[in-house]
């Protein structure tokens, strides 16, 4: 009986670095989307809890101003508006793919039967995604700080 | 147990994710019509809450990245585990966290809107 | 631990060696059925420059270790048999020379998100299943010839054949699926294989199984698990390209298409 352990490469496949080598840009984007949809999520809900304590009045707002609006706050905001810009424009990117768009046209394979779905224009959304994001970081803690 | 099918599912996902993009430039371009310290002064946020489009905007933002985070969210975990009772625990679990969020949010919004604070 | 197999066999012969180049190999050995771990064997083996690692395995097999498992047949990258992980990365042994993976050790194992049956063999099963589960045949209204009527043959012109061709070149080798992320974590999921070949089915003129089709991949564990990570065209050996076709399959169940 084969070994069911080995029916999935569990979260290996997912978390192992030496695979991001070896698949190329949109399987780093894949994990980076994952990522940044999770941090997303977990921001949004502090936020909603955060934002809540305007309720209790000017003094609990300013306690909780004074929590987040510090260095470290601002790098958090910072973080999250990179994994915001990037979720965002990675989203477009594959929602577009996913419309067909962008992916090539089926035609017969011919050796080296390299793929058309992964072509340059998929590969310079992702690395353009990635630039507009540290550049909207940069932006965000230039008003920030000041 | 289908509660709905998954490509309908699916359509809201990618419709939600369209719908907060424009929504959330907007909330984020709000805090850029003074400076951003004093756009987080407890006075001017009160006075955004007051304005009914503004209120609206922030609603219909909670409603839809609610609902797009926490669908992602199930997508993950259901390819994590799987299995009949998981998969309807994450889905329920989902929603009513969804449920929740979206109730404790527009609980503040409204309270603030009316000038309950 | 890795064991260094320096001793031939029991037949005591050798092939005369025309190269001094040679590799090592690093196999994976393992047998589910009777428990044993995972362990791994190394071989040094002469190569030339057109070798690839399916001759290097068979290399073993016939002078180093009659017992390392594994399957191959037509040695040309057509029957799919002879997938597995090869540095990491899955690939068919037969299609990949030593030369262009420069390394001086190469490591093999068997092809991952595939129960193991022995050494570098895997089970297709749930693979064949989930081939078999999107209908993978031409439905046809006018499978039946009836003597008097008009029906002939299904004719298609060189375009519709476009539509489909590429996705029909499948050779069910598995490379696809073992590289893709979810199924490393997901075994409920279709895989670029199955979704690819319904994709295949749907574009084909001649085809009158949509909607069935459609319904059976619209589901949780179904097309929209696929995240277009496009690890499934990287490892392709026969241009397939499945990530293309899962896209494509995808913008009928998003009413793009009719």
């Amino acid at each position: 009986m084969e070994k069911e352990s080995k029916a999935k490469e569990g979260i290996k496949g997912w978390i192992n670095p030496a695979k991001y080598g070896k698949f190329g840009i949109e399987r780093f984007a894949w994990i980076l989307m994952r990522i940044t949809g999770l941090g997303l999520l977990a921001y949004f809900i502090g936020h909603i809890i955060e934002t809540g304590n305007i309720l209790s009045g000017e003094g609990a707002w300013n306690e909780m101003l004074a929590m987040t609006q510090t260095t470290e706050g601002h790098v958090f905001l910072a973080l999250v508006i990179g994994m915001c810009v990037f979720h965002t424009g990675n989203g477009i990117r594959l929602m577009l793919g996913q419309m067909g768009y962008g992916i090539g046209k089926p035609a017969r394979p011919d050796y080296p039967y390299k793929p058309q779905s992964l072509n340059m224009k998929g590969k310079a959304c992702i690395y353009a995604t990635i630039g507009v994001a540290a550049l909207a970081m940069w932006y965000g803690i230039a008003v920030m700080f000041g | 147990m289908m509660i709905m099918r998954e490509s309908i599912v699916m359509k809201i996902h990618y419709g939600t994710a369209i719908g907060a993009v424009f929504l959330v430039a907007i909330h984020i371009m709000m805090r850029m019509t003074q400076d951003f310290h004093e756009s987080l002064e407890y006075e001017n946020v009160i006075a955004n809450y007051e304005m009914i489009g503004y209120a609206i905007l922030l609603e219909l933002i909670l409603v839809l990245i609610s609902v797009h985070g926490f669908n992602g969210l199930r997508v993950i975990l259901l390819e994590m585990k799987q299995g009949p009772s998981y998969e309807k625990g994450v889905t329920y679990g989902c929603i009513a966290s969804m449920i929740a969020l979206v109730a404790y949010g527009s609980n503040t919004i409204i309270q603030a809107h009316l000038g309950m604070v | 631990m890795a064991q260094v197999n320096q001793e031939i066999s029991t037949e005591k012969s050798q092939t005369v060696l025309s190269s001094s180049k040679s590799v090592t190999l690093r196999i994976s050995r393992s047998n589910p059925e009777i428990g044993t771990e995972e362990k791994f064997d190394e071989f040094v083996v002469p190569y030339e420059k057109y070798s690839t690692v399916l001759d290097a395995i068979l290399s073993v097999k016939s002078h180093l270790d009659h017992s390392v498992g594994v399957r191959y047949s037509c040695r040309q990258a057509s029957c799919g048999s002879c997938g597995m992980k090869i540095n990491g990365k899955p690939k068919l042994a037969c299609f990949t020379k030593i030369v262009e993976l420069d390394s001086n050790v190469i490591t093999i194992e068997p092809m991952d998100n595939f129960p193991v049956v022995r050494d570098l063999v895997v089970n297709f099963t749930r693979m064949f299943n989930n081939h078999k589960k999107i209908m993978p045949y031409v439905v046809s209204n006018d499978s039946e010839i009836t003597p008097g009527t008009n029906v002939k043959e299904m004719l298609q012109t060189p375009e519709d054949v476009e539509k489909y061709i590429q996705f029909s070149s499948c050779i069910k080798c598995g490379l696809c699926n073992s590289a893709c992320p979810t199924m490393a974590m997901d075994t409920s999921f279709v895989g670029p294989q199955a979704l690819a070949q319904a994709y295949r089915y749907i574009a084909d003129t001649r085809d009158h199984g949509k909607k069935n089709r459609l319904k059976i991949i619209d589901e949780s564990h179904g097309i929209w698990r696929c995240h277009f990570a496009g690890s499934c065209s990287q490892v392709c050996p026969k241009g397939v390209d499945p990530a293309m076709g899962i896209q494509l399959l995808r913008s009928y169940l998003l009413g793009l298409r009719d």
